[in-house]
């Protein structure tokens, strides 16, 4: 057996004392800095990769991986907790998460999000391990015109993410994308949208968007009534879920568990589009469909199982192709290639004790991650629960200061300023922020393989519809959009007709 | 048929109708190519009219059948303060250094509130910026200055 094998040399190179102690520090640093508010796994992981190049490569790896894993569960905490998600998968664990907490329900949250990142971490783990090969190859099929349609879908997907209506979802994922045209246009190099300003060249830092879309627009409107505001971090009490919640999880950790692993693999925003797909999925499919965006731990359990899963499976095209799936895996091809390891198919082979110690590392840190956080979830929550006085100055500072260390880019800290002020606009409109911060996200992937798909194709269209793939899920696209567009018209209209009567 | 006009409605539909052609009309200064060969402008200019087009939809449906949603009032001093305090750091951070403008940045968010008074705020302004020297500058080895070229030190 091959497999079992591998499997061997993974965990005796991950079972050393000194790889498991880093692992353990840099799940406990990265869960410490990951809930810190504002502060995502790709900010956490920048900020503490020049720690970790004083090891050896397998050491310092599993490090980053530990760190990787304790800034997404940390992320999911300050979601949760506060609702100023760190990043767009995030997002969509603070639709539910913070509406239980709203509701004195943050420990079946809290508890939700461990043991189905838990689950699926260990799932995805072994799928990782068996089919890392056969997986990277369906991704290698996937040409532009598919993975069009495929960013496609994924926004179209996104309106079930909005309450109101889906014309307004479908304006703010516009929106997001013509942001996300801002700066240098990849193909020809052009400045679009910069202003003269050479700080823009760069486009918008998607951490400025998220935390002026959701950080400053969530503080505004707490300070729209000062008197009538609920407790913003609610005590945490019977984190263990009700013997109700635990059988409304499983469905969801079962299913965000597949559509991660599956999703994962595919380079670009598999993990966002995981857990936005997961989070729609279970929002269609459920029988307390009103529950959803109103506290429904289904809408916690699987896109944080998703999400969680996604993030393991999205090291196979990075360990197999050398593509980075997300940009905290670009931060791994740098410390790749810090240590004189160019990520790619070659490291299977020729480095495998680091391939297979790396594999098998990831499953011990999502037990540490387990092991470290239900205990101490205690701790994360004392460092929330700070009079709303002290926290949301904190939230703003800490903020301003984690965007501008990413790249000390003023514009970074302008932007969230912005981006505050027209988020809270929009939302006091009735428009949800979710489906504009992921047109944010998918939107260059989309315009540069409509692109490339075109450039391919000699500038004939028709290439999306005569590919297999990319048509067939083009009419996905297409169906949900009929589907979600229709409810609206057609309850409009009984709504009409019954005033005339 | 008595018509359900939404201010919200129109007005989020007009900032789309807004920003949507703001996007257009920018992008028409750049190279739009063919579709073979789409130049920088292309993407931008489709999609900033795909959402003028759904803005103008909104506006309509606004006036004919809106959503019920109120707008509630506005807290200015919030936004004033919040926005002056970010963009004070942005501005400030590299010139005064990173112990005062945390300090005066944290101070202006603090009196967003309208319930604060000035010592408390002083106090949360000074433990905020011990915090986040402790935690960002020792801890996480953030290279910012603490003191700045403005200060002459």
């Amino acid at each position: 057996m091959d497999l079992l094998d591998n499997l061997a040399l993974g965990f005796s190179t991950a079972f050393l004392v000194q790889n498991v102690l880093y692992c353990f520090v840099g799940v406990l640093l990265g869960t410490a800095v990951g809930v810190l508010p504002g502060i995502g796994p790709t900010a956490t992981v920048a900020m503490l990769l020049p720690i970790t190049f004083s090891f050896e490569p397998v050491t310092a790896l599993i490090m980053l991986a530990g760190i990787y894993y304790g800034a997404q569960y940390g992320g999911s905490t300050t979601a949760i907790l506060i609702n100023l998600p760190g990043e767009s998968s995030a997002a969509v664990t603070a639709l539910d998460g913070h509406e239980m907490a709203r509701q004195g329900r943050a420990g079946p949250a809290l508890a939700a999000a461990a043991i189905g990142s838990f689950i699926a971490g260990t799932v995805a783990t072994v799928v990782l391990a068996v089919a890392a090969p056969p997986l990277a190859e369906v991704a290698l099929k996937f040409g532009p015109a598919e993975y069009f349609s495929l960013v496609l879908l994924g926004l179209v997907v996104s309106i079930a993410l909005a309450r109101g209506s889906a014309l307004k979802a479908l304006a703010m994922i516009a929106l997001g994308i013509l942001f996300g045209t801002v700066g240098q246009d990849i193909y020809t190099g052009a400045p679009r949208f910069v202003f003269d300003q050479r700080e823009l060249y760069g486009g918008i830092d998607f951490v400025s968007v998220a935390v002026g879309m959701f950080g400053v627009a969530e503080i505004l409107r707490n300070l729209e009534n000062e008197h009538t505001r609920t407790a913003i971090v609610s005590k945490v009490k019977n984190l263990w879920p009700t013997a109700e919640d635990r059988r409304r999880i499983i469905g969801p950790i079962a299913r965000g568990t597949g559509l991660g692993s599956a999703l994962g693999v595919l380079p670009g925003g598999g993990h966002v589009l995981a857990s936005f797909t997961s989070y729609a999925v279970e929002k269609r499919i459920s029988k307390r469909k009103q529950e959803f965006g109103r506290g429904a731990i289904e809408g916690v359990a699987g896109p944080e199982s998703a999400n969680n899963a996604a993030a393991q499976t999205s090291f196979i095209p990075l360990l197999t192709l050398g593509l980075p799936a997300h940009p905290v895996m670009a931060l791994m091809v740098g410390a790749f290639i810090v240590h004189g390891i160019t990520p790619g198919p070659n490291v299977i082979n020729d480095e495998p004790a680091l391939f297979w110690g790396l594999i098998a590392s990831m499953w011990i840190g999502n037990v540490l991650l387990v092991l470290l956080n239900l205990p101490l979830i205690g701790m994360w929550v004392r460092m929330l629960r700070i009079p709303y006085a002290v926290l949301f100055p904190m939230i703003i500072l800490f903020a301003a200061i984690g965007t501008y260390s990413l790249s000390f880019n003023a514009f970074d800290v302008y932007a969230i300023a912005f981006f505050g002020i027209l988020g809270y606009v929009l939302i006091k409109c009735g428009c949800e922020p979710a489906p504009l911060l992921l047109g944010f996200v998918l939107g260059p992937l989309l315009e540069e393989n409509l692109r490339r798909a075109l450039i391919i194709s000699r500038g004939d269209a028709t290439v999306f519809f005569t590919r297999p793939i990319s048509v067939a899920l083009l009419i996905v696209a297409v169906l949900f959009l009929v589907v979600s567009v229709l409810p609206t018209i057609s309850r409009r209209r009984e709504e009409v007709f019954a005033e005339d009567d | 048929m008595e018509r359900r006009r939404s201010v919200p409605d129109v007005i989020a539909g007009a900032l789309f109708v807004v920003i949507g052609g703001a996007f257009a009309v920018g992008s028409l200064s750049y190279s739009l190519g063919t579709p073979l060969r789409m130049g920088p402008g292309y993407f931008p200019l489709a999609v900033g009219v795909i959402m003028a087009a759904l803005g103008l939809a909104i506006v309509v449906k606004g006036l004919v059948a809106g959503e019920d949603i109120t707008f509630g009032a506005i807290p200015w001093r919030a936004v004033a303060a919040i926005v002056v305090a970010v963009v004070f750091f942005g501005f400030t951070v590299r010139r005064l250094g990173f112990v005062p403008t945390s300090f005066v940045a944290a101070f202006l968010t603090t009196l967003a509130s309208t319930r604060v008074r000035l010592l408390t705020a002083l106090a949360v302004a000074a433990g905020l910026t011990l915090a986040a020297t402790l935690i960002f500058v020792v801890g996480l080895q953030l290279r910012i200055p603490l003191w700045g070229p403005w200060l002459g030190l």
